[in-house]
């Protein structure tokens, strides 16, 4: 059912076709900050979410430093560590174990919930998707503001959290029970209750953010807009707003749980018989610390879908412009994400091998961890195999959407040996977990995502990035990104376990004892790339802002001659989109037809 | 011991008898990725090569034609499955099921319990029976609650110095848990991790095959002295473990003290 056919529907009433266009809200504060555009409030959650990027970077380096100089004083930060945080938290700036268990927490929970969820869904998703299938703007767009608004809250309880007494949650982004209960029994509100808190707002911005997207997809795709003449980026969040929805709720439930527990004297985590610095800790009891984790997983597997679906998706649209031929197999790539989205449900419990798992259940699960490696190899040998007989651009979109295939390869094939339990037996919480999910993560995801903002930023501001100091962006993070955390590998199977705030120093080797001894030489290096890392950001940021005043105006409303409907806009595109009410005529990736006078035919061509 | 595989895969010498199955797997599942990511790599590098824009100016619409990939997709398949259920599997359920554990009287049964943030043993004693316990029996002294009126309890041995004593040879069932947050009782060398869950008893078992002392490892975050959570597993002759079991063991009549 497309659009046309709900005339009572307010959104699709703005669109142009025979309409004056409607007018959009004037005064600063209603057209920048309380907006219901889908364009203002997907560039709010970029710029947010930018900046959490940026936070959650720079949290771990200083971690990195600890990591490699474990007891020494942090230079120039420590200092200012030690006035922000005091001495309980960087004793004469050197950083603390609490220090390093909140950043370590903070660190995970700020790049997953606030900056590459929200990047990936809310700005990408909320920017590109109405546009690419035509619509004036998201179906709900009160909603839609309520979402980022909900983030925007839930990212200021995590920020604030960091200066109340005790500092900021310090039990894993993971948050385990018991220890998430008993970590700070110091303070009644401890970072800890901020976390939860600030997770239910977060958790209630994705529900509004994934219903949304849900309706505007199905509701107000331009007529002739198919579901196999949308662009694989539209299906990936299609399939990504359907994991948000089902699988974050059981989290906020647990999170309220875990807060009762925390706040109220409940046990739904806590067994009995806890027996916390030498005295029974006065709680009923009862409860079961592996019902969090199984809550938690239920949530946190489907959410690495989360994380890299969206950024498949780029990738996609990216490769086949700048191939200038159609993606190989886009049923396949359809009916694989579809697929993906469904078994990421039933692997969750990957995650507990070591809780004392029997063969069955093991079993169960390592058989849908398999099953759901397929799908992804056939999505990666997709988008490899859309390369042959092309006509391949290297621009910089380009060139991250071209590393994301053999950077997402090492992360998603190193996720194999994790999900044997017997091979999980030697590598669970290693270093070699932190090196598989970054990869997918890091030089994965979030260079498919700088891929995307180099692609789209000509569409949303009108001007191009700079060509030169991309590249280089480029080429400096593929580097670093790999020095970073190809030799993680190395340190997690010679044993060394992530979460430790000396790096491992504890089990050097000793006299007569086998320990670390490569894995700790290798911290020192993968601390100064990752600083490195930092430093290669910062063409980008000058590029990003330098740009949007100075960057060469774009000539064409179709600077990439693509062919999806968001280049069919005037450009920026104005509030209601389309001048004129798009019809779809043809697939997604209509590129070099043959005896075609271009080597584009876009969407809205009649065929 | 070093084997040409820990060599390849920089894993720590193995000490256990079932640890070397363990790095087969990991071995033929790293050969696998190795295969795979060759393959996508040598095609990533030619393609990219082969269709840059100034040797291939004009895209073909159709691409690829023929259906190797699915082949390889097929292939793919089939031996994740033949590593799944040959050798994940099997080598899970020598752990994980109960009926394929040794048999007390022929293993060396201890108890390991985590706490923040050292690891305590406990050993049966002399009569081969776990004395009860209770929380209302907790002491500095009697940190796991040890009751002092039970008889099977007189002869129980603790040690709370995170060093865990047993004979070279002989299956060892340690019986994992903690007293408050979860801790994960990994030794490398043994090829053996459990998480220690509070309210929870989970028994793993191996058989250490080596003399040596080998480092205990708290592999999950239990809270700021995580990272000073090692212990040491003294792997020892049979005639040093019993002489270290008669220095630890009381007769009834002396005193209990648990440490």
């Amino acid at each position: 059912m497309t659009a046309t056919t709900h005339p009572g529907s307010t959104a699709t009433a703005h669109a142009a076709g025979g309409h004056a266009p409607h007018a959009g809200p004037t005064g600063f504060l209603w057209k920048y900050v309380f907006s219901t555009d889908h364009k203002v409030i997907g560039i709010q959650y970029g710029l947010t979410a930018l900046v959490f990027l940026l936070l959650g970077y720079g949290l771990m380096a200083l971690m990195r430093w600890q990591l490699a100089y474990p007891g020494q004083p942090i230079p120039v930060f420590g200092e200012l560590l030690l006035r922000a945080l005091g001495p309980d938290m960087a004793d004469r700036g050197i950083m603390t174990p609490d220090l390093y268990n909140s950043f370590g927490a903070m660190h995970g929970t700020i790049m997953v919930f606030l900056a590459v969820v929200p990047l990936a869904f809310g700005a990408f998703g909320n920017y590109v998707v109405p546009l690419q299938i035509g619509a004036p703007d998201m179906a709900f767009p009160k909603i839609n503001m309520a979402s980022y608004w909900c983030y925007f809250a839930g990212g200021v309880v995590m920020l604030v959290s960091f200066f109340i007494p005790g500092g900021a949650a310090k039990s894993g982004w993971t948050s385990y029970s018991p220890l998430a209960t008993v970590a700070d029994l110091a303070h009644r509100f401890d970072g800890q209750t901020f976390w939860l808190m600030g997770m239910v707002l977060l958790i209630t911005s994705s529900l509004l953010g994934s219903v949304n997207f849900i309706a505007t997809i199905i509701q107000l795709r331009a007529k002739g807009m198919g579901w196999l003449r949308l662009p694989f980026f539209v299906w990936a969040q299609f399939v990504t707003a359907f994991l948000l929805l089902l699988a974050f709720p059981p989290l906020e439930a647990a999170g309220i749980m875990q807060l009762m527990d925390n706040l109220l004297g409940t046990s739904f985590f806590l067994p009995t018989g806890l027996v916390v610095s030498g005295r029974p800790l006065d709680v009923s009891g009862g409860g079961s610390p592996l019902l969090w984790q199984h809550l938690f997983w239920f949530l946190g597997h489907p959410e690495v879908y989360v994380l890299i679906l969206p950024a498949m998706g780029i990738v996609a649209e990216v490769l086949a412009n700048n191939t200038r031929k159609p993606l190989f197999g886009y049923k396949s790539l359809v009916y694989s994400a579809l697929a993906i989205g469904f078994l990421s449900f039933i692997v969750w419990a990957h995650h507990m091998y070591l809780t004392g798992m029997g063969t069955k259940i093991s079993t169960f699960f390592q058989t849908t961890t398999m099953m759901i490696s397929i799908p992804s190899v056939i999505i990666l040998t997709a988008l490899f195999i859309s390369l042959w007989g092309g006509s391949i651009r290297f621009n910089t979109p380009m060139l991250f959407a071209l590393a994301f295939l053999p950077m997402f390869g090492i992360g998603g094939l190193t996720g194999l040996p994790l999900g044997f339990s017997a091979t999980d037996i030697q590598l669970h919480d290693t270093y070699y977990v932190i090196g598989h999910f970054h990869y997918v993560v890091a030089p994965g995801t979030i260079f498919a995502l700088f891929a995307g903002i180099y692609y789209w930023f000509p569409k949303a501001t009108g001007r191009m990035m700079n060509e030169y100091w991309g590249r280089v962006h480029f080429v400096l993070s593929f580097i670093f990104m790999n020095l970073v955390f190809l030799p993680m590998f190395v340190q997690g199977l010679e044993g060394m376990s992530r979460r430790r705030d000396d790096g491992g120093a504890t089990y050097a080797a000793g006299e007569g004892v086998y320990g670390l001894s490569l894995a700790l030489k290798l911290n020192v290096g993968i601390s100064h790339a990752a600083w490195l890392l930092g430093v290669a950001q910062v063409p980008f940021m000058i590029n990003l802002f330098w740009s949007l005043w100075r960057g060469p105006k774009v000539v064409s409303d179709n600077p990439w001659q693509a062919t999806t409907l968001e280049w069919a806009t005037p450009t920026p595109p104005p509030h209601g989109n389309f001048t004129h009410r798009p019809v779809v005529y043809r697939g997604p990736y209509d590129y070099s037809l043959p005896g075609s006078p271009t080597d584009y035919a876009p969407q809205n061509l009649p065929a | 011991m070093e084997t040409l595989v820990t060599k390849l895969l920089h894993l720590p010498p193995v000490a256990s008898a079932h640890g070397t199955d363990l790095d087969n797997l990991m071995l033929y599942v790293h050969v696998l990725m190795g295969v795979l990511f060759v393959g996508w790599s040598v095609f990533f590098g030619y393609a990219i090569w082969r269709f840059r824009k100034s040797r291939s100016p004009k895209a073909d619409h159709a691409g690829v034609r023929s259906h190797v990939s699915s082949y390889l997709e097929v292939a793919v398949a089939v031996i994740e499955a033949v590593l799944l259920v040959g050798f994940a599997v099997p080598l899970w359920a020598r752990s994980a099921s109960a009926t394929n554990f040794p048999a007390e009287a022929d293993a060396t049964v201890v108890r390991v319990i985590g706490r923040q943030f050292n690891w305590m043993a406990r050993y049966a004693g002399p009569d081969g029976v776990f004395g009860l316990a209770d929380a209302k029996h907790l002491s500095g002294a009697n940190p796991l609650g040890i009751d002092p009126d039970d008889a099977n309890a007189k002869d129980d041995i603790v040690t709370e110095n995170s060093e865990i004593y047993v004979p070279v040879g002989k299956p060892v069932i340690a019986h994992i848990s903690s007293l408050d947050v979860i801790h994960s009782f990994a030794v490398r060398q043994m090829r053996i991790t459990q998480d220690a869950i509070p309210g929870l008893s989970i028994p793993v078992w191996f058989t250490p095959t080596q003399v040596g002392v080998y480092q205990i490892t708290c592999a999950q975050l239990c809270g700021n002295g995580h990272s000073n959570m090692r212990g040491l597993l003294r792997v020892v002759t049979q005639p040093e473990y019993d002489a270290w079991l008669r220095s630890k063991s009381k007769t009834a009549a002396e005193p209990v003290s648990y440490d």
